[in-house]
């Protein structure tokens, strides 16, 4: 079944497009990761499927529904983790559960059992009584994570979930994840943590300028894009010439980063004019090849 | 044109919470501070000047302090509070992946700056009283009254609110409006000294028709003239919620 949709989905600022007709159909159950970098419109896609941002042009249905027609009813069955911090910081920790609960009409005894319970799920009950300013940028965020639990969402929608996590927190996060996909809810997430989004996600796509360039399980990813393994070559001058010339003649799929190499999809072993083969590494293939090679290697601004 | 919804109640039960929470440093502005101008210049002003018309200086400041103290209620919440609930605290960007949308967070902020005027104009008319200078039952009026001009003073705030590029920006709000309005609306002297055009642009001041009806609420001098007065309050009222509606939404639709 599909849960979320998007048709022909744009979103325009002035002149900057920040995502382009962009189609998308998201399976109940499944968590769906957006990579891509700064700018490259996953914020934009994902405040226009949480209803709070109106799209330029396009349609999308959650559960079927039309967003334009039904936006209270999806936001009813949507837990939010945004990226920025807006916990309420004129309330104690448990008081915005409780606020955030009232927000979903949830009866206030209610309200409080789950308050509780989210709080024991990511390990915050000492600090229910604390105030917002008290809390370590960790705790923030597992409480943000916390807060969007509150309406026992079925679809949850987390932009950068473990951003500013230590690995201990970060593994708890996952875990919490993991178990939520496992009870059916579904997940759709920003992340720029390759490592996070191989470890999660069912399907990926990678996002620049508005479009998506791939999209596929992890696993397929990395192989159609990279292959097993990633030859990384260190040239010097000297080199580079020789190399340059015998990877374009046994048609070898590669990337020139300057003074380096990465050879995909190479089952070979050496190159006959490499002076040095010591500066040769093979390594495993990763999602972040992927991601490299799709997005570019340039720093975006 | 999308309308709000009851849902609006959560915003206003959300600052309710935060302000009872916060209750006493809020007190002193709003009602330690009137008291205090009441009894100095009531007392202290109203020795040189003696009597306007049948009443003492003080009696006649009293009803005038009730009116723009409630004012200031309504315009600082929807001036400040909402703009440091709206660009600093994230708190709208939270409450809209909720299901309250853009319009009950507006309305909510209206209500709660309404309630806020609310408070302020029973708290100083209560004190007032107690220092005997409420002579009128039709002072159990004013608390009504003190709601209805902080809807049309929560509006008129809360749109200028979402033109603001800055929080600095207010000291233009408050210098050019809010501090010459309390002036020449009657609260501290009568308007009829006053040349005839002055008088004239006083009227358009949306705080004289308060003060005018407050002061007639605290004295008991009920005529249907009033009646102008309440029309000009819902009229203004109406005209900036609808426009705050339309800009705020604007401003929060990104």
């Amino acid at each position: 079944m599909i849960i979320i949709e998007t048709k022909n989905l744009t979103k325009k600022f002035k002149s900057l497009v920040a995502v382009d007709d962009l189609s998308l159909q998201i399976e109940a159950g499944e968590c769906f990761g957006l990579l891509g970098p700064n700018g490259a419109g996953k914020t934009s896609l994902i405040r226009m499927i949480t209803a709070v941002s109106p799209s330029t042009r396009g349609e999308i249905r959650v559960l079927g529904k039309d967003l334009k027609v039904y936006a209270r009813q999806v936001k009813a069955v949507l837990g939010v983790v945004p990226q920025l911090d807006n916990l309420d910081p004129d309330l104690t920790v448990l008081g915005n559960l409780l606020t955030f609960a009232r927000y979903f009409s949830i009866p206030r005894k209610e309200a409080l059992r789950r308050s509780l319970e989210v709080l024991s799920l990511f390990e915050l009950e000492a600090k229910r009584n604390s105030q917002i300013f008290e809390l370590s940028g960790g705790m923030k965020r597992r409480l943000l994570i916390a807060r969007g639990l509150i309406n026992q969402p079925r679809i949850l929608i987390l932009d950068e979930p473990s951003i500013g996590l230590d690995p201990q927190a970060r593994y708890l996060v996952w875990q919490k994840l993991r178990e939520l996909k496992a009870k059916g809810v579904t997940e759709l997430m920003c992340t720029q943590n390759m490592e996070e989004a191989a470890a999660l996600c069912d399907r990926v796509a990678i996002m620049n300028l508005g479009k998506i360039l791939g999209l596929d399980t992890p696993r397929n990813l990395v192989a159609k894009y990279v292959g097993k393994e990633v030859l990384e070559v260190e040239v010097d001058s000297t080199d580079k010439e020789k190399l340059l010339k015998e990877l374009k003649e046994r048609r070898l799929d590669f990337e020139d980063a300057g003074n380096k190499f990465f050879v995909f999809h190479n089952e070979a072993n050496g190159f006959a004019t490499l002076a040095n083969p010591e500066k040769m590494r093979r390594r495993p293939a990763t999602l972040e090849d992927v991601f490299l090679r799709l997005t570019g290697r340039s720093l975006i601004e | 044109m999308r309308l709000f919804s009851w849902r609006f109640i959560r915003v206003w039960q959300r600052n309710r919470d935060v302000f009872f929470k916060l209750w006493r440093p809020e007190i002193t502005g709003f009602v330690v501070e009137p008291i205090i101008i009441i009894l100095t210049m009531g007392l202290g002003l109203g020795a040189f000047i003696g009597s306007i018309g049948q009443e003492s200086y003080i009696q006649f400041i009293a009803p005038g302090i009730i009116a723009s103290y409630a004012m200031f209620s309504a315009t600082f919440e929807c001036t400040y509070g909402s703009f440091v609930r709206m660009e600093y605290q994230k708190t709208y960007d939270a409450i809209i992946a909720t299901p309250l949308n853009v319009e009950d967070v507006i309305v909510g902020e209206i209500f709660w700056g309404a309630t806020r005027a609310l408070m302020t104009g029973t708290a100083i008319t209560i004190i007032a009283a107690i220092f005997g200078l409420v002579s009128s039952p039709w002072a159990l009026l004013i608390p009504p009254l003190s709601f209805l001009q902080g809807l049309m003073f929560g509006s008129i705030a809360l749109f200028f609110t979402s033109m603001t590029p800055a929080i600095y920006s207010f000291n233009y709000f408050f210098t050019l409006f809010v501090t010459p309005m309390s002036f020449f609306s009657g609260v501290y002297f009568p308007l009829d000294q006053f040349p005839q055009i002055v008088q004239t642009i006083s009227w358009v001041l949306p705080l004289t028709p308060v003060t005018y009806l407050t002061r007639a609420l605290v004295s008991g001098n009920i005529h249907p003239g009033l009646l102008w007065s309440l029309l000009l309050i819902v009229g203004i009222g109406v005209v900036f919620f609808m426009v705050a509606l339309v800009t705020m939404r604007r401003r929060l639709t990104v």
